[in-house]
Parts: structure tokens; sequence; C-alpha cells
């Protein structure tokens, strides 16, 4: 028989509250409370130990978080950000060698507009996260999703990493020690949600509901969202981005980038840090617990989360490739409890050879300037590769389809079309030459696509028109393009070297 | 307080039941019900509270709460604070003031 002595939170004050008989597995006196292995029972007190313990030594153990670094913590509502934000909480208020000693601040993306919300049912969401962003003390920013619409095409570009190589993990300690430690935060910075017009919120749906499937419109989704991120982590000076993603959630993340054809970007999607940007590095620390802890450090330690609607919310298991993935999961983590962390293990065994040897490319070089990071996702592309991959045999077959639908126009005014694509609303419309128009959307299709990864191609594709992607994405692309064609211009004239690096 | 005994019907069981991590959405946002089970002969356990849910509380998608006999995979059960893994699962038997708690761990609820 074991006793709880432990101060409990109000609801049980009765004595005859029926409980279990199995001790826990850590101090084998006190009442086991969570099965967080199977045959690894907790309780209460050791569970909370067990759990902040997890966070500081993945901090610790990474060496990616710089003592004084100004972190954004990207904070969802949802329960695995919200864990997150209290482990940092309470992270920064313990004494000496446990202290975190980064500078966080909070960002949340309002996403209500894009699965219809109303501004009350947004304003009391966002009144309910306020709460308790302000009693953390950090720094927030509350910003709608409609401002992704408004991105500058920078965003779209990789920037050379922030720190010098000369900072090293033990210079920053040391340099942190020298300076006062004590975190202090000004309120000045804490920022409401700005006002959203209609039209904005409008034209953001009309950008989600161009893509036609359910999972086209989660990806484009997560990408406009991480956009967002990233400018806000910019524009605010911070260095890191922390995401919430749990051990669960990483595992039906990493599926389904291999069913959506992102194996090649697998490692950057779901590893602990995430350096496709350069300068805002991607942390996710809580890749190392499972939903369940999650969940039950949550209702242990009233941890409050608010559960908002998401594009898939009440959808069933088939609805998208996302849902069924993660039902797939689920299911056989009922059965086989090891399934999450298998996959898990399996996931920290990847890495892409890609970005840790450049095979010619200078270290200090963001992709971007060599034209082989996807615009969308901004991940190293996949496709320049193979020429005999799966791959380029689906292009080249989709091409011919498209070449004897509309009377094989010469590759040179497919090419010619793509600056100007005139919409396919009015499409029927003779164009100069006498073609249809509606060609000349599918060869600005086929030319957006040139600079996407297969993934991003897959979901564009899904697409009614790439006219309805938001305008920083139009621009970087026919930035883009033009780059592209100055090359071939000049190619001819270029001496031929080896060397890649000779032409800056 | 002693379980009422005898070898007639049972008193009413009267518990509260959470529903949080976006299970609440299937019950109107609502996340604490406080019902009263009628008293019957056989004492209630979870296997036949799952059933009651179902017919009384849940109106929508039930297949999203419930499959089969058990929960959905993901959805995780508290009785009184603890897992249910250390409950006896489906064969627990209720109490009165017994506090159940289902927490979904899936995306978006
Ligand atoms: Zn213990
Ligand atoms: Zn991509």
């Amino acid at each position: 028989m074991c006793q709880v002595d432990e101060e409990y939170h109000d609801h049980i004050t009765r004595h005859d509250a029926p409980r279990a008989s199995t001790s826990c597995v850590k101090c084998k006196e006190a009442c086991a409370a969570v099965v967080v292995r199977v045959g690894d029972a907790y309780c209460r007190i050791c569970f909370k130990e067990f759990f902040t313990h997890k966070f500081r030594a993945m901090l610790g153990k990474t060496r990616l978080v710089f003592p004084g670094e100004k972190v954004l913590l990207a904070v969802s509502g949802g329960p695995s950000s919200s864990s997150m934000l209290a482990l940092v909480q309470e992270g920064l208020s313990q004494k000496a060698h446990k202290k975190l000693r980064f500078t966080p601040g909070i960002v949340y993306i309002d996403e209500g507009g894009a699965v219809g919300l109303s501004m009350e049912e947004r304003q009391k969401t966002v009144t309910l996260l306020q709460t308790v962003f302000k009693d953390t003390g950090f720094p927030f920013y509350i910003v709608p999703l409609e401002q992704v619409l408004d991105l500058p095409t920078s965003v779209l570009v990789a920037m050379p990493p922030s720190h010098r190589p000369s900072d090293t993990y033990k210079a920053a300690v040391h340099h942190f020690l020298q300076s006062d430690s004590s975190v202090c935060v000004t309120s000045a910075e804490q920022e409401n949600m700005a006002s959203v017009e209609t039209s904005h919120t409008l034209a953001l749906q009309r950008v989600l509901s161009s893509a036609q499937t359910l999972t086209a419109r989660d990806e484009l989704l997560s990408t406009l969202r991480q956009h967002l991120l990233v400018h806000k982590a910019r524009t605010e000076g911070y260095s890191k981005l922390m995401m919430g993603d749990s051990c669960t959630r990483l595992a039906v993340k990493l599926l389904t980038s291999i069913s959506l054809g992102r194996g090649a970007q697998v490692a950057q999607d779901t590893g602990f840090s995430d350096s496709r940007y350069g300068d805002i590095i991607t942390v996710r620390p809580m890749r190392d617990y499972t939903a369940k802890e999650i969940a039950f450090y949550n209702h242990l330690f009233n941890v409050s989360s608010v559960a908002t609607p998401t594009l898939d919310t009440k959808a069933g298991d088939k609805a998208s490739i996302q849902r069924l993935t993660e039902s797939f999961v689920t299911k056989l983590q009922v059965n086989f409890p090891s399934t999450v962390s298998t996959i898990y293990r399996t996931s920290e065994k990847l890495q892409t050879t890609h970005r840790n040897t450049p095979p010619n490319q200078n270290r200090d070089t963001p992709p971007d300037q060599h034209g082989d990071a996807c615009l969308l996702c901004m991940c190293t592309m996949d496709a320049s590769a193979e020429k005999a991959s799966a791959f380029q045999a689906t292009l080249i077959s989709e091409e011919l389809s498209v070449l004897k639908l509309h009377d094989a126009p010469t590759p040179n005014q497919q090419r010619s079309a793509s600056v100007a694509p005139c919409s396919s609303s009015d499409c029927g419309r003779e164009t100069n030459d006498g073609r249809c128009c509606s060609s000349d959307q599918d060869a600005a299709v086929t030319d957006f696509r040139a600079l996407l990864c297969y993934s991003c191609q897959r979901t564009v594709k899904e697409m009614s028109s790439v006219k309805s992607l938001p305008l920083y994405i139009q621009s970087e692309a026919q930035l883009r393009h033009r780059r592209i064609q100055m090359k071939e211009q000049i190619h001819d004239f270029l001496l031929e070297d080896d060397d890649d690096d000779d032409d800056d | 307080m002693l379980p009422a005994c005898g070898d007639n019907m049972a008193a009413p069981v009267r518990i509260i039941l959470e529903f949080g991590g976006g299970a609440e959405l299937l019950f109107d946002g609502m996340k604490k019900h406080h019902v009263t089970l009628a008293g019957q002969e056989q004492p209630w356990d979870i296997k036949q509270l799952l059933v009651w849910i179902q017919r009384n509380l849940l109106k929508e998608r039930p297949e999203l709460f419930v499959q089969g006999d058990s929960v959905r995979p993901g959805i995780l059960v508290l009785i009184n604070d603890a897992d249910w893994e250390l409950m006896g699962e489906l064969e627990y038997q209720l109490q009165d003031q017994d506090n159940i708690v289902f927490i979904s761990t899936l995306h978006g609820g």
C-alpha cells in the first residue's frame, strides 16, 4: 500500500478515491500515476523530475542554444508548445547549474482566418493566450496569419549564419557569466494582435482554398506559417526559433514526409536543429517527449492549453495523408508501444549529406545563391541530382502530355510566356500567336515548378493556379527566373572553369 | 464514505467527466461534465461508461471518440489523476465521485 501526502490540487480532498496499487519505479514509495513506458510507472513527483530534466538535458547535450541568445518560442496554444513554454519558464526560475540561460520571446500565429473562425472567436483565443503570455513576463508577439500576404521576398532567401565561427559555446558561456546574468524583460515589447481587415482574411482563404486537397492545403499552410515565423524572428532580432514538435508528431511527420516525396528533406524536417534559413536556426527541444507524457504533464501540473480548430479538425482518418499517417502510427502504438520511439530513433540517424559535405561550394554561401533551394520549403533541392530518377521520369511524361494537349508549342514559346502569365479565368481569348492562353498558364506552371523541390511541386500541382500564391512568392519566382535567364544569356561568354567559386 | 452495499439495486453513481486536448470539441467545447449514472445491478465499468457517453453526450462523429469497445487510439484516459493502465483500463469499476479524464493527443483534436 502506498501513501501520497503531497499537496494535491482542488477536488481531491476526499479519502476513498481508488488508487493504483503499483508503486513508482523510481522512489519505490509513492503511488504510480503515469506509465511512461511498459513497466516504467512513475509517481507525480518523480514524473515531474523526469520531465523537466529531459528538457535541460536536451539543450545541454546539443549545445546549440547559446547562453544569452535570443530565442523565439513558437507557441500555438496546443499541448506540446504550451508545455515547452512552461518548461522554459520553469528552467529560467531554477538555481545555478540547472538554470536555462537564453533570453526567450513568444510568437503566436493566429490561424483563425484560415479555418474560417469569426473575429470574436479569434479574439477570445487571443485573450486567453495573452493572459498566459503576460504571466511569463517574456516579450510576446501575436501575429495574424493574414500578415503572410505582406511578406517581403527576402523571407525566401537564406541569409549567412548569424554566429561567427569564433563564437564557440564555451566562449558564450564565459561571456554570459561575465555579464550580469539576470534576465530582465521589458514588458513594452508585448505586442497585441494587429487589426485584421476582412479583405485580407478573404485573400488568405482564397490562397488556401486554391489547393484542392486537404493534404496540399495542410502543406501550404505549414509553409506559409514557417515563412511568417522566420520573418518575425528576423525582424525582432532572434537567432533561434524554438518549435514544440513532440516525438509523436515528428514520427508522424517523418512518415508523412516520406509519403509526400520529401525523403531528401526528412532530416531537416524532423531533426533537432534545422539551418535551412541560414541565420535563423530552428530547434525542436520537445522531440524527446511523447504526446502522452506531454498530456499527462499538462494535466497534472495545470499547464493550460487552448484547443483551436485546425484545417483537419473533426476530419476522418482518411481525409489527408497527414491524418492517415497519424492514425496509422497511433493505432500501431496501441499494440506496439515502441512504435513511436522506433520511428523517432530512425529519424535521429538520418542526415542530409548535401549540407554537411558541400561538394564544390563555399560553406558560408547560402544555397540560394547557387539557385538550389526550393522556393517554398527552402530545402536544398533534391531534384538536381539524378537524371534517371523517378522524379525526372514523371516530369518528362508530364511535359510530353502538356505538349500533346496544346498543339506542341516549341520550348522557346513556352519559356517566353513565363514572365506574365494570363489568368485562366478569361481563357478562350486568343493570343497573338494564335494559341489559347491556357497553354501560357501551363507554361507558367511548368516554369514555376522548376524552382520547387519534388514535394512542393506535388503541392503546387494540386492548386488551381500558381497565381493564387501570395505575391511575395510570385515576385521571388520571377526574380529567380530572370536570374536563370540572364545566366543562360551570358553563359556563352563565361570562361569554362571547374571551380564554381570563381564566378562571384 | 462507504460504498453502498446490499443485494438490490446499487445507488446511482455521480462522476465528473473531463475532456481535453481537443476532445472537448466533440462535446460542444464543454470540458467538464457532472453526470449521474443510474443505479444498476452490476457496478458500472469504463466499458459501459463509453457506451453511455456515446449515447448521451456524444452527438456527432462517434468514431472520433470510440473505436470498438475502447477509446480511439490517441485518446488518453485518466482515472482520478492516474493512468488508466494502472487502474485496470476498461474493467475499472466506477465509484461515486470518481474523476474520469479523456485527453486527445491527436493533432487538431
Ligand atoms: Zn516516485
Ligand atoms: Zn520544397
